[in-house]
């Protein structure tokens, strides 16, 4: 066991994934020499040498498309966003070719790709570089996608990813890069699509993922102050999705709270309430509660800021709405 | 160039144009769905191409796909049955006219965004160079494609990595009903190579042997300097874009089609084939036949062949 | 062997193809994948070639004519070939299946319409769902469904309360809902009764009472009566109508025709519709909104039932021929007997005749429905002694208490409605006016 930061858990991922497979590559801007925007490739450059941790231009389209064609011929590209909200740029490689590629060639074709990168908001970098994009490519059959949110859960998964041979997109977070926590030694990979209890309680299931789990465990602590038993689940894979373990959950406690970072309208939190409601109808004693993003574009000013991103307070009075307290 | 390989590549573009033909009626027939873009009059550009480079290098094209992986070399046979979407089609039936794939023959499809696909054969450079190995890449597109931003940035990679791939625009002159010069501020469409520093080649479209010359000499560079290429290929499509669009209308003439179709690169081939006496009125003959009976088999296989099960709806999304 | 050209789909989205213009004459050579005619789709017009070589034997479309993806244009033979009886045929072919391509719009406009009928049967399960409360479920609470009500409110319970109180076999009606909006919770549950208890419905021993559970009708009644009774101010107001005449009226009626037998009860809710129009406050209602008076005059019936009673409602009454109101009277209460009414046939009266003579009452007062203004109770039609110009004799009468809202009907104006009544059935031709 040792405790890292989230961001040396990446960076072990990758270069354990590297060291065992020589058709393992990185790429993106600044991973080389920079050193990574994040630092997350720190030192993998002069480790694998220029070949094997390439930097791009500002391409984003076209680079996706070379990871994506190098996989179609057998290598097992990492193509890092510098943050997803250039992702969007990359879509129509991504959409169009990474996740359809082996159906619209009958199987032919394999995928095994990492998009890799931050998503989500930081620290009043306003609205074109704050994008919780999650649903976008939840929406997309043919993608994976992570979203973990401790260091033990970013390399377990990122290793899984990088060994699948399904296009995976990955999303950080900034902020939690410099996050603690424990780690195992050994070999560590986590399945896709199994989430875990990061808390166990009795009165409230509350659901989060990425940068929004320490958002919801101090909320989880408040409330415990008050009284309040929470039991705070982690999917960790958006897609597939553990419906399993909210289930159970839900079956315990009979409420739930959903929190995401993004944007209420079809986010994330609404297909996941949509899966308990049709699957747990009867163990619910109030209609699922969601803390999301506010309907806005993020605004620079940090008050106004504040106030979009979900926080402890706001997933405190839900937790109480739903107990009709 | 051997006798043997000129009369297969004569061979393979009557094979592409009485594919193409029956296509069209098959269509009409309603035997074939969708979008169905023909390869009539632009035959040179993908044979010739082929022809120059190895069994093992790749191709890459966009959605007029169909003379394309017939001249990588695979059977007429799935190809047709893909486009009549039955289970037996190369893709399975899951991609149609637009998605055609042959991964053992390096054919990588088939593929439905313009310029889409300019990515992804830089992509095949970049593994080749990874695994130090020798194939090249040949991309086809449109002149149409050359517009969008995944042929620039892609361009730039190519050169500035070093990718052995050759950038081939096959140039009709018309997108769907745009003619060039309303869509381009550039009529020599070659000259966008300078902006990366890279060989440029124009090439006669029509002319089979001229363009394997060019494609050649692309792929030794390539091959042995690691150089990527544009090849602009000049030729000429007799059909519409598609085959819901018209032949001619506000974009062309009636007049301008008919004149280009007295420089149908497969009777100047076969012109030349008779005058070298490569090949006989009676062994003209005797392809024509064969080629006939090819495209029936094709059909008939397309027609006796079984739907996709309900259960393949579920199958290949994922690994 | 002639082959047939036919209109070949010329787009993805063609469905049907205009032939613009001939470019061959019938008898002239036609060579393969020579251009023969022009037709249009829908999206532009393109040229149709001939596939194989031959003689263009005949046309059979001309220049505008419409055809759809796949119909005859023409025959290409042999120049010397005969092909009449190829002809016949084609022409037998169209004769017997003319109206395919319509047919194949028809069923694509068809297709629209279930999903709006099968939205409309989402709705039904509903509504019927909701007339269920007069049918006993087995449970006190709604089984899957249902909707829950009482008194008409629907009542709202989170699922888990609906398992819990299923469990337990609590009514939810004698729950309080302490949730947003009055939803029964978990907690309330858990408040009125713990687990392990369910409503016993155990005969007692010698001389014990046993418990009969509740019907939602039953339920329904007790609220409903119990709120009219302790809210609303009633009054009585009683006559004693003669009515020889409407004995001598219906009597001949159901003689002259073998139609539907008119009753007395026919003629009373006739009267009591007629008079409603000149009486506009008894035909209004009291409510939240405040005294509110109604436009169309819906007549309730009261039926009596196994367990219960339930008032089915003439629409717009005052408008109804005699014939009319006995036949849906008659047609109703059997509906009502078999507990197959819909809510909307026996709800939003504006008000309620009640008779109950046939059991040989003579008079009674009945509880008014809120927020009805009033109600007429009918007692039996029965032979008195009677004076007639200062001499004994014999004649019909029939007593009628009509019960009045104070809070809308003054004492004045419920006397003067029940007088004009009263007046039409002693006068039964009065209503032929």
């Amino acid at each position: 066991m040792a405790e890292i930061t989230f961001r040396e858990a990446l960076n072990q991922a990758m270069a354990e994934e590297m060291e065992r497979d020589p058709d393992v590559f990185l790429m993106g801007e600044e991973v080389g020499y920079y050193q990574g925007a994040y630092k997350v490739s720190q030192g993998l450059m002069e480790r694998f040498g220029v070949e094997r941790v390439i930097d791009t231009p500002i391409a984003e389209l076209g680079f996706a498309g070379v990871g994506i064609g190098a996989a179609m011929v057998g290598l097992r590209p990492i193509v890092e966003m510098m943050t997803f909200n250039f992702s969007i740029l990359a879509l129509d490689q991504i959409v169009n070719n990474a996740a359809k590629l082996r159906y619209m060639s009958g199987g032919l074709i394999n995928m095994p790709i990492v998009f890799r990168g931050p998503g989500g908001a930081a620290h009043q970098l306003a609205a074109q570089h704050s994008q919780c994009l999650d649903p976008w490519f939840c929406n997309v059959p043919g993608l994976y996608v992570m979203a973990p949110s401790v260091p033990k859960d970013a390399k377990g998964l990122l290793k899984t990813a990088i060994r699948d041979d399904n296009p995976v997109i990955f999303i950080e977070s900034e902020v939690a890069y410099g996050y603690k926590g424990e780690v195992p030694d050994g070999e560590l990979l986590i399945p896709i699509g199994v989430g875990e209890v990061k808390r166990e309680g009795t009165d409230v299931t509350i659901v989060a993922w990425s940068k929004m789990i320490h958002v919801v465990l101090d909320a989880a602590n408040n409330l415990a102050e008050q009284g309040i038993s929470a039991e705070v689940v982690d999917p960790r894979t958006l897609r597939p999705l553990d419906e399993q373990i909210l289930i159970t959950s839900v079956e315990k406690t009979n409420r739930c709270v959903i929190v995401e970072e993004g944007w209420p309208y079809a986010g994330v939190g609404a297909e996941i309430a949509h899966r308990i409601t049709t699957n747990a109808f009867d163990a619910l004693d109030a209609p699922i509660a969601r803390v999301t993003g506010l309907d806005v574009p993020m605004p620079y000013a940090a008050n106004l800021e504040h106030a979009v991103i979900p926080n402890a307070e706001r997933v405190i009075q839900a937790a109480k709405q739903v107990l009709y307290i | 160039m051997k006798k043997r390989e000129l009369i297969e590549m004569y061979r393979m573009m009557l094979l592409i144009r009485r594919f193409e033909e029956r296509c069209a009626q098959m269509y009409g027939m309603q035997k074939i769905g969708g979008f169905c873009h023909l390869y009539i009059g632009q035959e040179a550009v993908g044979v010739g191409a082929i022809a120059a480079i190895r069994p093992d290098d790749y191709f890459i094209s966009a959605y007029r796909d169909h003379g394309h992986i017939l001249a990588k070399g695979t059977d007429p046979k799935p190809v047709m049955a893909e486009l009549f979407g039955k289970a037996t089609g190369v893709s399975k039936g899951k991609g149609g006219s637009m998605h055609l794939f042959d991964l053992e023959r390096r054919y990588m499809g088939g593929h439905g965004i313009v310029a889409g696909q300019i990515p992804l054969a830089t992509g095949f450079g970049f593994a080749i160079k990874y695994r130090k190995q020798d194939q090249v890449v040949v991309c086809s597109f449109g002149e149409g494609a050359v517009h969008q931003g995944a042929f620039h940035e892609s361009l730039n990679l190519a050169k500035l990595w070093k990718l052995p791939v050759i950038y081939l625009i096959e140039n009709n002159r018309y997108g769907m009903g745009t003619p060039l010069e309303r869509a381009s501020a550039v009529w020599n469409l070659s000259q966008k190579a300078c902006s990366y520093d890279m060989e440029e080649e124009v090439v006669d479209g029509m002319d089979v042997l001229a363009v394997c010359d060019v494609v050649k000499k692309a792929a030794a560079r390539a091959r042995e300097k690691g150089e990527p290429t544009l090849i602009e290929a000049r030729t000429y499509r007799f059909r519409g874009h598609s085959m819901s669009d018209p032949v001619h209308s506000h974009y062309r003439t009636k007049e301008e089609v008919e004149e280009q179709k007295q420089n149908d690169p497969i009777a100047r081939f076969l012109d030349k084939l008779f005058k070298d006496k490569v090949l006989t009125e009676a062994a003209a003959k005797k392809i024509e036949n064969e080629v006939k009976k090819q495209v029936i088999e094709a059909v008939e296989f397309a027609e006796n062949s079984p739907e996709p099960p309900l259960e393949s709806l579920h199958e290949d999304i994922y690994a | 062997m002639a082959t047939k050209v036919t209109m070949p789909k010329l787009s993805d989205t063609m469905e049907e193809g205009t032939l613009v213009r001939w470019l061959k004459k019938e008898g002239e050579t036609v060579d393969a994948a020579e251009v023969i005619a022009e037709a249009e789709s829908d999206k532009a017009t393109m040229e149709l070639e001939a596939f194989d070589a031959g003689v263009l034997k005949k046309i059979l479309v001309p220049e505008g004519g419409k055809v759809p993806v796949g119909g005859l244009l023409a025959l290409i033979g042999e120049e010397d070939e005969d092909i009449g009886a190829l002809l016949k045929e084609i022409e037998a072919e169209q004769a017997a299946a003319p109206a395919e391509p319509a047919e194949g719009k028809e069923q694509a406009a068809a297709e629209p319409v279930p999903e709006k009928e099968a939205a409309a049967a989402v709705k039904q399960p509903a509504a019927a769902a909701a007339a269920e409360p007069e049918k006993e479920p087995a449970e006190d609470t709604a089984a899957p469904g249902e909707l829950l009500t009482t008194g008409g409110v629907r009542i709202k319970a989170s699922p888990l309360a609906r398992k819990m109180a299923r469990e337990r076999g609590l009514n939810l009606r004698r729950i309080a809902g302490t949730g947003s909006g009055g939803r029964i919770i978990r907690r309330d549950i858990e408040k009125a009764g713990p687990a392990g208890v369910r409503a016993a419905a155990a005969p007692a021993g010698a001389g014990g009472a046993s418990e009969i559970p509740l019907s939602s009708m039953r339920e329904s009644i007790a609220s409903r009566m119990t709120l009219s009774k302790s809210t609303v101010p009633h009054f009585y107001l009683t006559v004693e109508v003669d009515m020889d005449r409407a004995v001598e009226a219906r009597k001949s009626l159901n003689e002259a025709q073998s139609g539907i037998k008119i009753s007395f009860n026919d003629l009373i809710i006739k009267a009591a519709a007629l008079a409603l129009r000149d009486h506009e406050r008894v035909n209004g209602s009291f409510g939240e909104k405040g005294l509110m008076l109604h436009s169309d005059i819906d007549v309730g019936v009261a039926v009596a039932l196994e367990d219960g009673l339930i008032t089915p409602v003439l629409r717009r009454a005052d408008t109804l021929s005699l014939g009319q109101i006995a036949q849906q009277v008659g047609e109703l209460a059997g509906r009502a007997r078999e507990r197959k009414l819909a809510p909307e046939e026996y709800s939003n009266a504006t008000f309620t005749i009640s008779n109950l003579g046939m059991f040989g009452i003579e008079e009674f007062s009945a509880i008014i429905n809120p927020p009805q203004s009033a109600i007429l109770a009918v007692g039996g039609v029965a032979q008195k002694p009677v004076v007639r110009e200062g001499e004994l004799g014999i004649g019909y009468r029939m007593k009628m208490t009509l019960s009045c809202d104070h809070r809308i009907v003054d004492g004045a104006v419920g006397a003067l409605f029940l007088a004009d009544v009263q007046k039409k059935l002693e006068n039964p031709m009065l209503m032929m006016l």
